[in-house]
């Protein structure tokens, strides 16, 4: 099976590997000078957002070798109304994880129904001693500023379960709110503009496609040449490309209506509850974990009825234009199409590289370490950004 | 009267009449031999330091790496910072060792290591002895490194250093000879053993009936290959690395050796490289010439390369250590390429390859200059 | 003293009770005896705690006596008390270069037992995952075989490539060795945005970059003075100790389970087993090499067949296997690795039994030693892939 060169050909080309690899740059990553890119999922270190631990002990019990350590007590809560009856909550005293016996499966992140806990790509925390590295609660939660958010799924793949149960329960939710949005159209202009007022339904869940990052270029340019300061000029270029990307979308309406939600349903953050429904339901009695999930569910319920009425105020906005029958229509789009814009979730902000300095100032002032900083840093300075974009949305 | 006139003179060699060093200063013994050692010793020290380094940067780029970044800036003092290191380390001899044995290996390698500088000449003027039996002296003081290796290897009361103490031992044995009878080729065509001879006779050897001046290197390239190769396996260099085989033999005969003794046996392996290399530049690269027929500026004497001023010493000097850089790199090119050969595969390869070619080299140089 | 003595060695022998009988011959102070040489537990060829005790006479190896269990880490006991998404998380870890294999093997098998649905995409993926786990693994003893043969640069190259490609993996799974990307069903989740871009572009690079390692080692006349006609196994020999992966192919036969009895979607593309004729350490080193090759050719073959789907059913909160028994077994990088799940409808399994490549193919290591010199068999040892935690388990 040896080769049939000539002695000394495979000698010669050896060397011929090795100085064609001295000319060619270094993979040497510069650590710790330059810190690596690691990908979101990493599994780095644990990280606890301990508001959401509901001390249900599921991660602690599914641990392959049982490295966490949780304490809680339970705290009765006074009715809230007046002859209610006092509960029972568990509070959370201690949580711990010892990372010298983790051994980074995963387990934990992946059972934790509350979404209190997370990978995050952060790894400089080797101690000389084994002992320091039992972190505690602080410490975790500290980690969670460092947890960046999921990466984007690959084309082929199918939406994540809880999404794509979400997207089913919207689709039925639109179909309704379509049949209305129809008959009441139907009922106010008697008949003729029916065909409209599908349209324009059907636009409406076509909307959260419209990237609220995106300005029209030409309308900016135009806004600039006639000396109008640049915020001002972003901000109207702005809503002229969501203006027209809604018209553009509204062609294609038919066939997204079905596409559209899926987009639109993760927007609202599966880890937030409603405060209000939340405290009424624990006055009530119920069990904390209950109420949890109930006010989560009340609070997606909520953001999608905002979202829904942003929607077809939208469309009957347009549902109106379209005739161009009264002239409020003009008014109403122009309303409209900014509303689908601003909210602060949706504002992209370029740059994410940047970090804020007085706020990485402070935190190195009072000793936190460089990465943690930074991370912070980071999300004040997207904090700020997204404010700005607020403000000059909301000045437009 | 020099050293050197004290050495050939106890040789009865008295008819020689040694190239005069620059080194002397004056009449004064004392004077003249303690700037030589201290010549001596800091070429010792520093230049073994500067191709290690010069290896840790090769073989680092060589393997997609950067090598030493940190220690000085991109990591040139890495080799002072590990000095340091290993003069802090304890110093652990094996309770089964032979304790005196072991104790006085390293050092019986590196003395050898130091002498053989006495008689590298590193530029015009610059040497500290002209022996007429240089050549001789450079070749069996080099050779007694070994001895050291294999005390260090019987000392340690380990089988992997017994081993790889035999097998340094069989390696030098097998390699002295192809490395001694190339060196005999350029003695002979050069008609005198000193290395200062053998650099003067290059810078007046031309091809003949022309006027284009050669070194060495072209009439006996052949010989210069078997020289470079016996090098390499006298120095256990890879892919000769028999002695030391980490995959095989954990560290060969310096398993057991820590701390300064081990840095002595690495400086000695590094000095080797230095000297073997300073050696072939000698015989075969023309000493301190910058290119054949090309004169050095600022020199005159024989071959335009003696008679130097500051300028041409200098220039010598830098010459010089530039070419030990460039065989050097040859060797650490060929450790990051090459796998390690066989000790019997080794030992065929002397024995039935380099004696025979080298032989055969000196039956060739030997005729052409009957001829010519 | 008499004229021929045997007496017993210092040496702990092979196992407990089993010293080692060491013959001496000779009279008085000229006694002679075959040396022993114990490389490992701690060496730097056995790359981990694994000993082979070699009798030798002179460089010669008369005998050798594989010792191991110095890793043993008791995985099939430890499997008895975890239920299967610990022992995802349990398995990856015995043949620590092939951890995404090792999971796959196990969630086959208790996919079998369920008689479930694995959604298409996901079995894709997974022979996507997988091979390039493969590739891992073998770009790693590429760069340790020619390493124990005194070749230093292939080991930084292949870590070159691995890094490139551990980044790759990590950025689906979050991890670089331990994967712990299956789940009974399917993936714990789909791949990221990018990642079959980035696999096709890596594919490209890999393939281009093993051209160094063929003229660097494959090519060099020092690398095949060291390994041709070193260690001979025939296959007669080898399917008796039961050695497979590379080394088996090397003999001379296209076994390869991904062939010869298909499972996930490899039936469905066309898999090149490159096989060697005498089955020295060259051979052994040279199927290794065009594994990648073949591998990568595997990895181009998926990225046209990717459907696009769903990546896991919908599990019940606890997963049980139901009563009784199956045997997977896949073609791991080094190997064919064999899992009996025996369960008696709980949550954990009764027991699961593993067969692992590394564990036979050590097996073999006396025969081929026998009569070797030491530095060959350095060569045989780095050339007969194992993993010591696979051998201990
Ligand atoms: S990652 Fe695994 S081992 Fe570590 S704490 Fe979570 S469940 Fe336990
Ligand atoms: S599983 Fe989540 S909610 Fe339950 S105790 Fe653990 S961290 Fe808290």
């Amino acid at each position: 099976m040896a080769t049939t060169s000539p002695p000394g050909v495979g000698l010669l080309k050896g060397l011929g590997v090795t100085i064609k690899q001295m000319f060619k740059p270094a993979v040497t990553q510069q650590y710790p000078h330059v810190k690596p890119d690691l990908p979101p999922r990493t599994r780095g270190v644990i990280a606890l957002m301990d508001e959401n631990c509901t001390v249900c002990m599921l991660c602690s019990r599914e641990c392959p070798d049982w490295c966490i350590y949780i304490d809680s007590h339970k705290e009765t809560v006074p009715p809230a109304k007046e002859g209610g009856r006092a509960r029972t909550r568990n509070v959370l005293d201690r949580f711990a994880i010892d990372f010298a016996l983790c051994m980074y499966c995963g387990i934990c992140v992946e059972v934790c129904p509350f979404d209190a806990l997370f990978w995050s790509p952060e790894f400089e925390y080797s101690e000389y001693d084994i002992d320091k590295l039992l972190h505690e609660k602080g410490k975790l939660r500290e980690w969670m500023d460092t947890v960046p958010p999921p990466p984007a799924l690959d084309e082929g793949a199918d939406a994540p379960g809880e999404v794509a149960t979400a997207i089913e329960k919207a689709n039925q939710e639109l179909e309704a709110a379509k049949a209305k949005a129809a008959e009441e159209a139907r009922a106010k202009e008697q008949g003729e503009q029916a065909p409209a007022a599908g349209d324009a339904a059907a636009a409406a869940p076509a909307e959260p496609e419209v990237k609220a990052g995106e300005i029209d270029q030409e309308t900016f340019d135009r806004l600039i040449a006639e000396g109008k300061s640049e915020r001002i000029a972003r901000s109207k270029a702005k809503a002229a490309y969501v203006k027209k990307e809604k018209q553009r979308l509204k062609e294609q309406a038919e066939q997204q209506a079905a596409a559209a939600p899926a987009a639109e349903e993760p927007k609202v953050e599966a880890g937030e509850i409603d405060q209000e429904t939340f405290d009424q339901l624990i006055a009530e009695g119920k069990s904390e974990r209950m109420a949890r999930a109930k006010a989560k569910a009340a609070y997606v319920k909520k953001q999608k009825a905002k979202l829904r009425a942003e929607a077809e105020q939208a469309g009957g906005g347009d549902a109106v234009e379209a005739p161009a029958a009264e002239g409020s229509g003009e008014a109403a789009a122009g309303e409209a199409a900014p509303s689908a814009a601003p909210r602060k979730a949706d504002i992209e902000v370029e740059g994410a590289g940047e970090i804020d300095q007085e706020t990485y100032d402070a935190l190195i002032a009072s000793g936190k370490s460089e990465r943690i900083a930074r991370s912070k840093a980071k999300a004040a300075w997207v904090r700020k950004k997204k404010q700005e974009q607020m403000d000059a949305e909301g000045d437009a | 009267m020099s050293i050197a006139e004290m050495a050939n003179a106890a040789a009865g060699l008295a008819q020689f009449s040694p190239a005069p060093s620059l080194l002397e200063i004056g009449d004064s013994f004392w004077l003249s031999a303690v700037l030589k050692i201290a010549v001596v010793l800091a070429v010792f020290f520093v230049v073994p330091l500067v191709v290690g380094y010069m290896e840790h940067k090769v073989m680092g780029h060589q393997q997609a790496r950067l090598g030493p970044m940190e220690a000085g800036p991109h990591g040139s003092l890495q080799l002072v910072a590990d000095g340091i290191k290993f003069i802090q380390k304890e110093d652990l001899i094996p309770s089964a060792a032979d304790k005196w044995v072991f104790a006085i290996a390293p050092g019986v390698a590196m003395v050898p290591a130091i002498l053989i500088f006495l008689v590298l000449p590193l530029g015009p003027g610059i040497w500290g002895v002209d022996f007429e039996l240089g050549l001789f002296y450079a070749l069996a003081v080099g050779s007694v490194t070994t001895l050291g290796i294999l005390m260090g290897g019987w000392a340690s009361a380990n089988k992997f250093s017994l081993i790889g103490g035999l097998r340094a031992a069989a390696q030098l044995i097998a390699y002295e000879l192809p490395l001694i009878l190339a060196g005999i080729a350029v003695a002979l065509q050069a008609g005198t053993l000193s290395l200062v001879g053998i650099v003067e006779a290059q810078s007046t050897f031309f091809i003949p009936g022309t006027e284009i001046n050669l070194w060495y290197l072209f009439p006996q390239i052949l010989g210069f290959g078997i020289f470079f190769i016996a090098a390499m396996a006298e120095l256990a260099r890879p892919p000769f690395d028999m002695p030391i085989a980490d995959s095989e033999l954990v560290f060969g005969y310096m398993t057991e050796y820590t701390g300064i003794k081990y840095a002595m046996y690495m400086l000695t392996e590094y000095a080797g490289m230095v000297s073997m290399s300073a050696l072939m530049v000698v015989l075969y690269l023309g000493g301190w010439q910058l290119l054949p027929g090309v004169p050095m500026p600022g020199c005159g004497g024989s071959g335009n390369i003696f008679d130097c001023n500051a300028l041409g010493v200098g220039l010598g000097v830098a010459v010089t250590l530039g070419k030990i850089m460039l065989l050097t790199f040859l060797m650490v090119w060929a450790r990051t390429t090459y796998p390690r050969l066989r000790e019997d595969q080794l030992q065929r390869f002397s024995w039935l390859v380099l004696v025979p070619l080298s032989l055969l080299n000196l039956a060739i140089i030997a005729v052409a200059k009957g001829v010519f | 003293m008499s004229d021929m003595s045997t007496r017993e060695t210092v040496m702990p022998g092979t196992a407990p009770g089993e010293d080692l009988l060491i013959e001496v011959t000779g009279d008085g102070d000229f006694q002679t005896a075959d040396m022993q040489l114990s490389i490992g537990p701690a060496h730097p060829a056995t790359h981990g705690v694994f000993r082979i005790i070699l009798e030798m006479d002179g460089e010669r190896v008369v005998d050798a006596h594989p010792v191991i269990g110095y890793m043993h880490r008791g995985f099939e006991k430890l499997a008895e008390h975890r239920d299967y998404r610990q022992i995802m998380a349990l398995v990856n870890r015995h043949d620590w270069l092939s951890g995404f294999s090792n999971e796959m093997g196990v969630a086959l098998a208790v996919e079998r037992m369920l008689e479930m649905e694995v959604p298409e995409r996901a079995q894709w993926i997974r022979m996507l995952i997988a091979e390039w786990n493969r590739i891992l693994n073998h770009l790693m003893f590429t760069g340790s075989f020619a390493l124990e043969l005194g070749a230093i640069t292939p080991m930084f190259y292949a870590f070159r490539e691995r890094e490139d490609i551990q980044h790759m993996l990590e950025s689906a799974t979050g991890g670089r060795l331990h994967f712990t990307y299956n789940q009974v069903g399917g993936l714990k989740i789909d791949l990221p945005k990018g990642f079959l871009r980035r696999s096709a572009e890596l594919s490209a690079i890999t393939r281009a970059r093993l051209q160094d390692y063929k003229d660097l080692v494959l090519g060099s006349d020092i690398f095949q003075a060291r390994t041709v006609g070193i260690g001979p196994l025939s296959t007669d020999v080898a399917l008796s100790y039961g050695v497979s992966g590379p080394t088996l192919q090397a003999t001379g036969i296209p076994e390869d389970s991904r062939v010869t009895e298909p499972y996930l979607k490899y039936g469905e593309i066309d898999v090149p087993v490159p096989v060697g004729e005498n089955g020295d350490s060259f051979d052994r080193f040279y199927c290794l090499l065009h594994r990648i090759e073949a591998s990568l050719d595997v990895i181009d073959q998926i990225h046209d067949h990717m459907p696009s789907g769903p990546v896991n059913v919908k599990l019940p909160k606890q997963v049980k296997a139901p009563e009784g028994a199956t045997y997977v077994r896949t073609e791991n990088p080094l190997g064919q690795l064999g899992y009996w799940l025996e369960s008696d409808g709980g949550r954990t399994p009764w027991r699961l039994k593993m067969r692992t490549p590394s564990f036979s193919n050590v097996a073999v290591m006396p025969h081929l030693l026998r009569g070797t010199l030491v530095p060959d068999a350095i060569s045989v040892l780095g050339s007969v892939f194992f993993v010591v935690g696979d051998i201990d388990r």
